[in-house]
């Protein structure tokens, strides 16, 4: 998982979890039916394109609102592979580790890439380069415990394999 | 940072992780005094804690179990929701358990039942946790599978907070609210102006402001993407938890010399009845201003604003009017508890004369999973935390967040109004 490309999906600031999987299908564990209703309110359209293309590359404050994991669960089902953002909410950041999908902050402004470039990121150097635009922009680093849990595919098999934190931090 | 004085945040997770200096920016991994779980993200959490081979929560005395958010069960999927709740209850011996009608929403719980007391290290797998700040806890959400991680193993990773510190001066002048305060906060600081920071309140109008409203600011804190929301905790609290557990608090604050990121300071004398705009919560607006907005439902409840003082307020307005024909207004107490008393001050008797329904304790419409879900086109005005497109309903529908006043002004009239121009 050192090298990633996709198509993206372009979204603006703030978008939230009401967004991304409204409340009221959230009284469900068929996490597969509650999919088919992901950016239902906000853009139907958005499911497929996400599908297809894998990348979502977003503004501030990325999945503000609820805790919902589902949000993550159905962004993952619905086939994303990373989401770059200028930055996430905290607890959907949290979230998404713990589920095992790539949240990458990025370093300055996400306005050069546009909705439907044909990106790579570059987990290695910590850059998305931009094949469309031929440009490249710096990510944050993920913090080496955050990414030994990314690794091991999320929370739960990092914890199952340990049998508790295995970190003093 | 030797030598430095320490935040709220900074004591709350030194002392939590065993790191006597642990300062903003230091990530730690922490032992969890108090875990939330609800019948949303419980399940989910109950899954995870299965797959992660875990058998034994970390101290069944510490995990509180509440259904909140669609109760009673609305459908068959709700129900086996709760249920498959229970029975991890019973299996584990899980003794902080609320079953319906023994309980209310979450956060409120909570605080009534004494646990959300200076300096404690709260988790719940629901966003607005951070309403322990109300009391000076230091609480956070997170989702379901770093819930089940501290049912397993008690302890969760925390990266310490920068802390911004919101003095606020002078005291609110009625009708004004600690919801008018909160909005003119977010509306100042911005819906992700305190991202991943703590917010710690102070000063005269938060020292003469009533616990019920300290938890409404603290309740809000997450609506400008902080971490948390904690108002600094003064004799009033030591009483309320000492009259409700029997036990003496120490009263966690912050040093005089800490070290604050940022600095706000408000005015409550003049702040007025304050109104966010669908569809973001930092569109703030005097209620004045928006006397055009015409409204088909109010809603009073919710972790927000569903409190004695919120309701009391709301029916100080009511008592000799009545609901707009064209307006159904919902009641709903945060728990049962404001339930019971304010049946006892009769003011469930003004909200039913006044032609409003009172639901039972629960999260109600604020989520539009129940109990008042918009329709398409349809206008609400809400006492509670989120004005997101389709957060109560239909996509077409609008939320405009307010007071209790407000809201009963509002439902009077049938359109925005100023709690000041009804008599």
């Amino acid at each position: 998982m050192k090298v990633l490309t996709g198509k993206v999906t372009k979204l603006p600031d703030n978008v939230n979890t009401d967004d991304i999987i409204p409340a009221r299908y959230l009284s469900s564990m068929d996490l597969d039916a509650m999919t088919e209703h992901a950016f239902e309110d906000y853009d139907a359209s958005l499911k497929e394109k996400v599908r297809e293309g894998g990348i979502i590359v977003a503004g501030k404050n990325f999945g503000c609102g609820s805790s919902r994991e589902h949000a993550v669960i159905v962004l993952k089902k619905a086939g994303l592979k990373a989401v770059i953002a200028e930055s996430f909410a905290r607890i959907f950041f949290r979230n998404s580790i713990n589920q095992g999908l790539l949240a990458l902050q990025l370093e300055g402004s996400s306005e050069p890439i546009k909705d439907g470039d044909s990106v790579k990121i570059d987990l290695e150097r910590f850059i998305v380069e931009n094949e469309t635009r031929s440009s490249i922009h710096r990510l944050r680093p993920i913090p080496p415990f955050l990414l030994s849990i990314l690794n091991e595919g999320g929370l739960v098999p990092y914890l199952k394999k340990r049998r508790g934190w295995g970190i003093e931090a | 940072m030797e030598g430095i004085g320490k935040t709220i945040s900074e004591k709350v997770l030194s002392r939590a992780s065993g790191k006597p200096d642990a300062s903003a920016g230091d990530i730690v991994l922490a032992e969890i005094d108090l875990l939330m779980l609800h019948e949303i993200t419980g399940p989910l959490a109950i899954r995870a804690f299965e797959e992660m081979g875990f058998e034994r929560v970390w101290d069944p005395s510490k995990v509180v179990v509440v259904f909140d958010h669609n109760v009673p069960p609305s459908d068959i999927s709700s129900a086996s929701m709760m249920r498959e709740m229970r029975s991890f209850v019973r299996a584990k011996g899980l003794t902080n358990f609320f079953e319906i009608g023994r309980g209310g929403i979450a956060h409120q719980l909570l605080a009534e039942k004494g646990m959300s007391a200076p300096g404690r290290l709260i988790i719940g797998a629901d966003s607005h946790t951070c309403t322990a700040g109300g009391l000076g806890a230091f609480g956070v959400g997170v989702g379901s599978t770093e819930a089940a991680a501290v049912l397993g193993t008690g302890k969760l990773w925390l990266r310490v907070p920068e802390t911004y510190r919101v003095i606020v001066r002078n005291r609110l002048i009625e009708p004004s609210s600690p919801k008018d305060l909160i909005l003119e906060i977010i509306g100042e600081i911005g819906m992700e102006g305190a991202i991943y920071k703590a917010v710690e309140y102070c000063g005269e109008g938060i020292r003469s402001m009533s616990l019920d409203g300290r938890l409404t600011l603290a309740n809000m804190s997450i609506e400008m993407s902080a971490k948390t929301g904690i108002v600094e905790p003064d004799e009033k609290v030591a009483y309320y938890i000492r009259e409700r557990t029997g036990e003496d608090v120490e009263l966690v604050r912050s040093d005089e010399d800490a070290v604050f990121e940022e600095t706000f300071e408000f005015d409550a004398s003049k702040t007025e009845p304050l109104v966010a705009v669908p569809p973001r919560i930092d569109d703030v607006k005097p209620a004045r201003e928006l006397g055009g907005v015409e409204i088909d439902q109010a809603f009073l409840g919710s972790c927000t604003n569903g409190r004695l003082e919120d309701l009391r307020a709301a029916a100080r307005i009511l008592k000799s009017n009545r609901v707009n024909p064209r307006v159904r207004m919902i009641v709903t107490p945060a728990s049962m508890e404001v339930y019971r008393e304010a049946m006892k001050e009769g003011l469930l008797d003004i909200f039913a004369r006044a032609g409003a329904i009172i639901c039972c304790p629960s999260c109600g419409p604020c989520l539009g999973m129940s109990q008042g879900v918009l329709g398409p086109e349809e206008v609400c005005v809400s006492s509670t935390n989120r004005n997101f497109v389709g957060r109560m309903g239909h996509r077409s529908s609008k939320v405009y967040l307010a007071s209790p006043a407000t809201v009963a002004a509002s439902a009077i009239t049938g359109r925005i109004t100023d709690p000041r121009d009804i008599e």
